[in-house]
This record gives C-alpha cells, sequence and structure tokens, in this order.
C-alpha cells in the first residue's frame, strides 16, 4: 500500500506541478500582452489569485461542507455496528488512526471522506445509506473511503481543485481584458516588430483557451483514476468485491440527489452526487457506475493485481504501478457475512435526529416526540391521543431550609435528573440544551454541553 | 592528461554516491516495511486482548440466563485462559482457534434462550465480539499482507544484497487452520 501512496504521490506532484506551471505562464504571458514588461507582474498576480484561493480552502472548507450538510459527528453508542464497521476497515488498511465520523439527514444514499490530517479526518455517510445496505455493502463503501483517505485523495484534489479555480479565474481575467485592450495593442504592433508580437498574441490566446480546457482535462481524468484507485484498495481491504459492486448498484438505482452536493464537493462522494445516472465523459468527477461495477465483478481475486487483471480486460489500459503489484499479495474472495442492514429506517432517524440535539419523549400511547432545543415550555400535548406530557427537565434538589435565596446561591446548587429507565433518555438543562444519556452510561453526574454546570444523575 | 583523471575520478566519485544513495534508499524502504510487520503485530494483540477482555462479560451474562450450560461455559473459560497464555506466534494461532469454536458453540447454545437473545448486554456483547473477531481476521490480514511485501522485498534482487548485509530475518505469517475453525472443535485438557 504505501509503495501506492508513493508513486501516486509522484505522479500527483508532477500533475500539481504542471498545473501550477500552466497558472504562472498563463500570468508571465497575460502580463506581457496588457503591459510590455509586466510579465513578472502577471505572474505575481497568478500566485496572489492562487494564495487567495488555497487560504479559502485551507481555512474554512471543511467545516463550510460538514457545516453545509448539516452533518453532525456521531459517538460509538449511537451506532456501534457502523463504528465497527469503521474501524475493522481503518485496520484492514493499516491507517494508522480512525477518522471521525459523520451523520447527514438525507434520503439519498451516498457517502464521502474528508480531511487533510488523521486528526480532521472523517467519513460521512447518510441517513439514507445507513438503512439501504446491508453490513458487506456498508463495508465496501467505508472501505473505498478510507481508500481515498489512505491514498491522500483529498489533500490532493483540493490542491488540484485550488489550481483549477485559479486558472479559470485567471484567464476569464485576461480573455476579457485582451477584448477590451484589442485596439489599443494593434497600435503599438503597427510601429514594428509587428510579426513576433502577432504570434505571441496567437501563443497567448491558445494558452487563454487551451490552458482551463487541459487543466480541466487533467483533473477529471485523475479524479476518475483516483475513483478506480479507491475502489481497488476497497475490494484488497475488504477481499469482497461484490460488497462495493451491490452498492454502487443500489446507489446509483436510487433517484435521489444529495441536497448538499455541489460541483466543488462532488468529487469526494462515492458516486457522483449530481449525476443520478452517473454521467459518464470527459468532463465527469467519476467513471461510469456500470463501469466500475462491471470490473469489481470480473475479478478473480481480491487483491490489487485482480483487479489490475479486471481493468486491463474491462476498460483496457493500466492502473496501478508494477512495484505495488509486486508487493501486493494475492488474495482469494471471502464468503459474504450475510449480515442485515446496519440499522433499521425508525433507527437511523433518531440516531440523526438525537446528534441534532432533539429530545426525545415517549407518550404513554406509544408515540415517539422528538422536541427540538429551543421549545421553551415545561410540558408539549400528544398529537395522537392529546394528553399532556411533561418535558423531562433538571430540577434543582429541595434546598435546606436555612439556605439563603441569593441569585448566586441557586446558581451553585447542583442540578438533578431522575433517570426513569435504562435505555436512551433525553432530557433539557436549565439553560435550554438537551442532553443525551446513552445506555451504558454510568457516571453519577454528567457537565451540560451548554452551560458546563455539573449535573447529578440519580 | 591531468584534466582526464579529474575526468575519471569526478565519474567515480558520481558513480559511489549514486549507489551510496541507492543503499540508503533500499535499506530505509525495508526498514519501514519491518516496521509496519511490527505496528500490524501490535494490532493483533491489541484486537486479542480486547477479545480476552470481553469474555468473562459475556460469561457472567450468559450465567445469568442459562447457568447448567456449564461444560460450554468452561470450555469458553478455559479456551481464553489458554489464548492469554500464549506465547509464540504458532501457539498465539492455535489458541485463537479453539477459543473462535468455542465462543461459537457458546452463540449455538444461546440460541436456545429466547431471553438471553433479547437482553440489551447480552446482544451489545455479541456485536463487539463479533466485530472484534472481524478486527483480528483484519489485522491478522494486514499483517499478513505486510511480512509478504517484507519477505518478497528481501528476497528479490538486488534488495536482497541489503538485506543480507544488514541481517534483516524471514518474518513469520500469522496462519491460520480453516477447518479447525469451521468443526468446532473439543477443547480436552
Amino acid at each position: 500500500m504505501w509503495e501506492q501512496i508513493q508513486a501516486n504521490r509522484r505522479r500527483s506532484a508532477v500533475l500539481i506541478l504542471g498545473m501550477a506551471f500552466v497558472l504562472l505562464t498563463l500570468g508571465y504571458i497575460g502580463g506581457e500582452l496588457l503591459m510590455p514588461g509586466a510579465g513578472l507582474l502577471g505572474v505575481g498576480v497568478a500566485l496572489v489569485i492562487w494564495g487567495i484561493q488555497m487560504a479559502i480552502y485551507a481555512t474554512g472548507a471543511q467545516s463550510l461542507l460538514l457545516q453545509g450538510a448539516m452533518a453532525r459527528e456521531i459517538q460509538k453508542e449511537d451506532s456501534p455496528r457502523l463504528f465497527n464497521v469503521v474501524e475493522e476497515m481503518a485496520i484492514a488498511s493499516g491507517l494508522g488512526f480512525i477518522p471521525k465520523i459523520y451523520l447527514v439527514e438525507d434520503p439519498a444514499p451516498n457517502a464521502f471522506a474528508v480531511g487533510r490530517t488523521p486528526g480532521n479526518s472523517a467519513v460521512i455517510v447518510t441517513t439514507g445509506l445507513l438503512h439501504r445496505l446491508n453490513r458487506d455493502e456498508l463495508q465496501g463503501v467505508i472501505a473505498h473511503e478510507i481508500g481515498h483517505l489512505k491514498n491522500r485523495d483529498v489533500q490532493f484534489m483540493t490542491l488540484a481543485a485550488v489550481l483549477l479555480g485559479s486558472i479559470v479565474i485567471l484567464s476569464e481575467i485576461l480573455w476579457r481584458s485582451l477584448r477590451l485592450g484589442g485596439r489599443g495593442r494593434s497600435r503599438s504592433a503597427s510601429r514594428g516588430g509587428g510579426q513576433a508580437q502577432l504570434i505571441i498574441l496567437l501563443v497567448a490566446l491558445l494558452l487563454v483557451v487551451l490552458g482551463p480546457l487541459l487543466a480541466q482535462l487533467l483533473y477529471f481524468a485523475c479524479s476518475r483514476k483516483r475513483e478506480y484507485l479507491a475502489d481497488a484498495c476497497s475490494a484488497q481491504f475488504t477481499r469482497y468485491p461484490e460488497g462495493l459492486a451491490s452498492a454502487l448498484e443500489k446507489i446509483s438505482r436510487t433517484p435521489l440527489t444529495v441536497s448538499f452536493a455541489s460541483k466543488a464537493t462532488a468529487p469526494m462522494f462515492i458516486v457522483n452526487p449530481l449525476a443520478a445516472a452517473g454521467g459518464a465523459g470527459l468532463f465527469s468527477t467519476h467513471p461510469p457506475t456500470e463501469e466500475r461495477i462491471r470490473i469489481l465483478r470480473s475479478m478473480g481475486g481480491a487483491s490489487l493485481g485482480a483487479y489490475e487483471a479486471a481493468f486491463r480486460k474491462t476498460r483496457g489500459g493500466s492502473l496501478i504501478g508494477p512495484q505495488s503489484l509486486r508487493d501486493s499479495p494475492s488474495a482469494s474472495i471471502r464468503a459474504p457475512s450475510g449480515e442485515g442492514p446496519i440499522e433499521s429506517n425508525v433507527d437511523v432517524k433518531f440516531i440523526s435526529r438525537r446528534a441534532l440535539g432533539y429530545l426525545r419523549l415517549r407518550c404513554n400511547c406509544g408515540l415517539e416526540i422528538s422536541i427540538p432545543e429551543g421549545y421553551e415550555q415545561n410540558t408539549i400535548r400528544c398529537i395522537r391521543c392529546g394528553s399532556t406530557l411533561p418535558v423531562p427537565s433538571v430540577v434543582a434538589p429541595p434546598l435546606p431550609p436555612v439556605a439563603s435565596p441569593v441569585s448566586e446561591a441557586t446558581d451553585a446548587a447542583p442540578l438533578q435528573y431522575t433517570r426513569t429507565h435504562k435505555g436512551w433518555e433525553s432530557f433539557r438543562c436549565a439553560c435550554g440544551r438537551t442532553i443525551q444519556l446513552s445506555p451504558s452510561f454510568a457516571a453519577p453526574q454528567i457537565r451540560c454541553g451548554g452551560c458546563n454546570r455539573r449535573i447529578q444523575i440519580v | 592528461m591531468n584534466s582526464i583523471a579529474i575526468l575519471i575520478l569526478l565519474a567515480l566519485a558520481g558513480l559511489v554516491l549514486i549507489l551510496l544513495a541507492w543503499v540508503a534508499g533500499a535499506y530505509n524502504g525495508l526498514i519501514r516495511l519491518r516496521n509496519q510487520v511490527e505496528n500490524a503485530w501490535s494490532q493483533i494483540d491489541v484486537q486479542l486482548k480486547r477479545r480476552h477482555d470481553l469474555i468473562p462479560n459475556l460469561v457472567e451474562t450468559v450465567k445469568g440466563y442459562a447457568a447448567h450450560e456449564r461444560a460450554t461455559l468452561e470450555n469458553v473459560i478455559k479456551a481464553r485462559n489458554m489464548a492469554v497464555a500464549a506465547k509464540t506466534v504458532g501457539e498465539h494461532a492455535e489458541a485463537e482457534n479453539i477459543l473462535t469454536g468455542a465462543l461459537k458453540s457458546l452463540f449455538a447454545v444461546a440460541e436456545a434462550y429466547p431471553n438471553l437473545k433479547a437482553d440489551q448486554t447480552f446482544l451489545r456483547l455479541q456485536e463487539e465480539l463479533a466485530s472484534t473477531e472481524n478486527k483480528v481476521a483484519f489485522s491478522r490480514q494486514f499483517y499478513n499482507d505486510s511480512v509478504m511485501a517484507f519477505n518478497t522485498r528481501r528476497e528479490v534482487f538486488p534488495t536482497n544484497i541489503i538485506a543480507n548485509l544488514f541481517n534483516f530475518t524471514r518474518r513469520e505469517f500469522f496462519e491460520v487452520k480453516e477447518e479447525a475453525q469451521r468443526e468446532a472443535p473439543q477443547v480436552k485438557f
């Protein structure tokens, strides 16, 4: 695996350098064209555009993406089976760390990975994915995402996307100013050396038009190649290519698009979240899904070598470098586990609601009521049976009669909550924050995440 | 005359430098793979230990519902203690195989107790144990893959020269006897 990362890194370095070269040349020629002698200034402008874009990506892109998707980090108690699947794949890949897990409430089944460093690496799955796939299929999907993390695809695709964006912006600026400044230049051209300048102008025009196009082609080709590689890794980690194949089939058959996906984030998903049919072509971030499934299903083993052979047979060309192939052991395909979905449709909804801070309450008539944070009244009416229920909240224990009713004293008094059952339980803190207690919670007290006060659990 | 000698000397020095760089690269590659093998082994250890830690809880939970399944429970405990005491790679592999078999018969016995099967603690332990078993299998898979890569690198020309020079020894695979796992063996002491 390490060899593969190294080969990837070399290829990526070449690509990044190539794109950087296009960007800087574009800057230089643009500068010379608009104002002879200002080539270096143009390079400076190109660098500034690049720097700004890089800074935007480095600081906020990931958290913006997660916030925009309303993704919530979940803990092991929320879905032990999902956590186990992720841990298993992190171990199988030798990743060296366990990525965080985020859940997004979206009926469209999809998943993606983010993170440039081990600390902020995360796998994001939608609720639709969790209840539609069985354990083997989910394992295939998670292994694909961990393959992306292992191959450092997120870092690379971010860098490439930033460069691509900068090239597109710069060529747009040049294109506009060339059209505006065209008359001025023809005057200076007639003064002498007209032919040479005409050639430079032609080359520049070619670069302005073709540069971004070429960069885009490279970017998308690279993105597709990395998808194939992650598929190969998934097969090798799980030793069960059919899991991913059948998951891809299910995902692509669902006629839903992920509501929070955009063009910029599309390369990170397991299946292109925008094209429901899995559009093919040169300007696609993902290879056609049917082809990925065909390759996975024609694998004769579960090793990188078997993927390479299937890839050659189905599509032609080669994917994996000779050194990784030599180091990759032969591996046979294991038997399916036969386990069903990770969570039921109902459970997954509750997990997601819990992560979003909803207070869950069960009426005597059996109806489950979800109360969002910020609900201020102390009671709620059940919409099925009409009975009025108290909202579970903390209480201050009865104070000794001598206690003075000064505000500081009441602030310092410990809050208390009495557990009613052993399952998942939620209640409201005095500050309005919802607090969730898991079935395995056994400590005598908990700290409120909103006001940081201690609450005794009885 | 003099300048030709200098040129030859420079060329020789260049060749020696390239050779040294290659030796360093090959050596570092071997070290990296060996470290990966060792990390992978410690990961197996972590998972095996976790499995051993879960078993007493499981046995306690099952006792609450099916106390008279003494033989099965004792087999699990014995197999666990044997696995904890294992020293070499070979002993580990054998003891873990027996433990896997003993656990399988325990879960088969649990099928007959509907109350036990509905117990939340039991369900959670069952999932944890099943997953820990997967984790053992996956860490073993990664270990064997790493050993394979290391051994291959150690044997192929020209890295084998470096490997022999610096005494990189062959690593042992963690083998599992498939048949032993399937037939849930009897533990005899």
